[in-house]
């Protein structure tokens, strides 16, 4: 077992325990303040929104401006489910747990059965899926919720009040993604068909249409808790540097693992090139809808960490210039490198919101927004690629398989090889050279 | 002349089944008629070209085929299937593979992930397992790793594997391409002008590298091409069309001295 581990992932494991350690002693020592502590937090959510766009758009090609809708969304459930469990009402984790958990059931029943159907038009099939997911959440809510409500107050009652929190608090963050992740898949079978600049432009319209919902949170949608553009207050403050850095790591590994397999081969083919993916056999919207969901699962996450650290929302934080963050982020570290997007998304904050607005003089904090235009404008000009390119760390870095004939001996004729002067490493490419 | 193949092909040809059947096949562009009640029939094992002047709607023939916009009218039978309305991965993996007129490579991957990429349809692993790395995920990933370099050495590009597609010489480009291609082992392979910008040199490769793995890969051949001297030593028989319509079929020899070819296409230096 022991043997089967490379240097890399030891490295990367023995790097993360230390920064884990090392962080937590200095918030434990007070050594960072409250501050600084919001800073580090901030930048782990907004990495982990990037993260999750880098995916999406580095990897597999689709501009999206989207990316805040769901973080909102995300933060907006993880919160009420909290606070709702705090207001002495379990209804809020029986909606996402089970509520959840119905949809998918139907999702894998409606894609069963349209797989059998050629020629169904995204329209109907977007349909299809709306229908069932407002069925399930309204099943949900007239049956399972008064049903089910005493059962999880009565299951978490058993608990020691302290772990019920973590329970409950754990479930709240699941949930805020889950939902932001059904949000994301509703939207992406219409939507992922276009192509990626109608994409973008769709996805902006999202993040306009979450945050007016977030402006009507007690008026046109029936969640007065959330109190719509005054601000949702009394989000209990549970964000703690473990949950942070173990949603950081789980995303990090997650987009790795699946970018190292087949599914993350078939994604990024899709950015490379579209059609000719279809024609080596790939389902590509399928990878286009599966990269994004992913994408937004990061997002929701994110968004409950933050909301759970803020323990306060305002719908213009979640306003569509907000949404060009990590879009900046990502651009800036570097499209298709998770490692780019790891240092600019922490660096974002850090310049943005830590060290400018500290040593900048004071009534000079606005200049940031000048600051950091021109900065991006000098990147584009002097390293379009981003700072890291597709640089990735060793870890991050998918193992290059050794040559086949260093792995096994000669294993004798392998069958007529090609005729093939052409093969020999400096075949004369006169022509290429001109096409080229 | 039966349907969608000229006479006086060898019995022994005409006694393999049938591959694929194009049938009556019309697509309109808006207005603009781009192919025409187009029929073509092909047995196991051929090696047939597809020739006309620019816009004659050769490669609009061959987006039909592999379902990149669904034909206005007619129908096209692959082994029995029809594949009108299917979705293209669909109509990939029954087993049709193409290549394009300008070469489209994944160009920043690697040669070996090129390569791979054909395999998703079957790598054999969900997506847990993807997540997760478990151990069906590493059995199944150096599985298809092997399988893809020992494909790669038959074309002999294994030593180049770690290479990104787009660093390649163009000749190089085109039978990584054609390799992807086949990977996934089709039964019929469609070459959409394979020896567009290539030296002689190169095509003379190329010719030798068709008849290669139509025998080793034991495939039905269909190719569009310019050049002549490929067409004409390559394919077993040639349709020619013109206007989106067929002018005419035939072995290679009487289409080249066919006069209704000669005037539409060919032009006098061919006579």
């Amino acid at each position: 077992m022991l043997a089967r581990l490379r240097k890399p992932t030891v490295s990367f494991a023995v790097g993360g325990v230390l920064v884990f350690v090392v962080v937590q002693l200095l918030l434990s020592l007070g050594v960072l303040n409250n501050f600084w502590r919001g800073i580090i937090f901030w930048g782990a959510a907004l990495t982990m929104v990037s993260l999750g766009l880098n995916l999406i758009y580095g990897f597999n090609g689709q501009f999206s401006l989207g990316q805040y809708g769901f973080y909102a969304i995300g933060a907006y459930t993880a919160a009420d489910v909290t606070w709702r469990w705090t207001h002495a009402d379990a209804s809020g984790i029986v909606l996402v747990v089970f509520g959840v958990l119905l949809a998918l059931l139907l999702y894998a029943g409606v894609g069963r059965i349209l797989r059998g159907f050629y020629r169904v038009t995204v329209m109907s099939k977007f349909t299809f899926y709306v229908i069932v997911t407002i069925l399930a959440f309204w099943i949900t809510v007239q049956f399972l919720v008064p049903a089910l409500a005493p059962v999880v107050t009565g299951v978490l009652g058993v608990l020691p009040a302290a772990m019920s929190q973590q329970v409950v608090f754990f479930i709240a963050l699941v949930g805020g993604a889950a939902l932001a992740g059904i949000a994301s898949f509703l939207f992406g079978i219409p939507v992922l068909e276009l192509g990626s600049d109608y994409f973008g432009i769709a996805t902006l319209g999202f993040t306009i249409i979450v945050k007016v919902l977030l402006d009507n949170t007690d008026t046109i949608l029936p969640f007065a808790e959330m109190k719509g553009a005054r601000g949702m207050i009394g989000i209990p403050h549970w964000t703690t540097w473990p949950w942070i850095f173990a949603s950081l790591m789980l995303v990090i590994l997650v987009m790795r693992n699946l970018l190292h397999s087949s599914t993350g081969r078939a994604m990024v083919s899709v950015r490379e090139d579209e059609r000719a993916a279809e024609l080596v056999g790939i389902d590509v919207t399928q990878a286009k809808i599966l990269a994004f969901v992913v994408g937004s699962l990061f997002a929701g996450l994110a968004g409950g960490i933050r909301a759970h650290d803020l323990a306060f929302l305002h719908p213009q934080s979640f306003a569509y210039i907000q949404s060009f963050n990590p879009l900046i982020i990502v651009v800036l570290g570097g499209l298709g490198s998770m490692t780019g997007t790891l240092i600019t998304g922490f660096l974002w904050i850090l310049m943005l919101e830590g060290v400018l607005r500290l040593y900048l003089p004071q009534g000079f904090e606005t200049w940031r927004f000048v600051v950091y235009p021109l900065v991006l404008l000098l990147m584009m000009l002097l390293r379009p690629e981003g700072l890291m390119g597709r640089y990735e760390m060793p870890f991050l870095r998918q193992k290059l398989p050794a040559l086949l004939n260093k792995v096994r001996k000669e294993s004798g004729d392998r069958g007529a090889a090609v005729p093939s002067e052409g093969t020999s490493a400096d075949a004369p490419t006169s022509v290429g050279e001109v096409t080229a | 002349m039966t349907q969608g193949r000229p006479d006086g092909l060898p019995a022994e040809v005409e006694a393999q089944p049938v591959v694929l059947e194009v049938d009556d096949l019309t697509h309109f562009f808006g207005n603009l008629r781009a192919v025409h009640a187009f029929d073509l029939t092909l047995h196991h094992g051929e090696l047939a070209g597809l020739i006309g002047p620019n816009g004659a709607g050769k490669t609009t023939v061959f987006n039909l085929i592999t379902g990149v916009y669904p034909p206005s009218e007619g129908s096209i039978r692959f082994r029995g299937v029809e594949l009108v309305g299917m979705p293209s991965h669909e109509i990939i993996q029954m087993g049709i593979a193409r290549t394009f007129q300008n070469i489209r490579l994944f160009s920043n991957l690697t040669v070996l992930d090129n390569v791979r990429v054909a395999y998703h349809p079957h790598a054999g692993y969900n997506l847990v397992d993807s997540v997760l790395h478990t151990s069906r995920y590493r059995a199944k990933e150096a599985e298809m790793t092997e399988r893809a370099q020992e494909f790669l050495a038959i074309f002999g590009l294994e030593s180049r594997q770690n290479e990104e597609a787009g660093s390649l010489p163009y000749g190089l480009q085109r039978r990584l391409e054609i390799a992807r291609a086949l990977a996934a082992r089709p039964k019929l392979l469609i070459l959409d002008e394979p020896a567009a910008g290539m030296n002689p040199q190169e095509i003379d490769e190329l010719m030798e590298l068709i008849h290669f793995i139509r025998d080793r890969f034991n495939l039905t051949v269909l190719l569009v091409e310019h050049r002549m001297r490929l067409v004409m030593n390559v394919c077993e028989w040639i349709t020619v069309m013109d206007f989106g319509e067929v002018l005419t079929r035939g072995l290679p020899g009487e289409v080249r001295t066919n006069s209704q070819v000669v005037e539409a296409y060919l032009g006098r230096q061919a006579v």
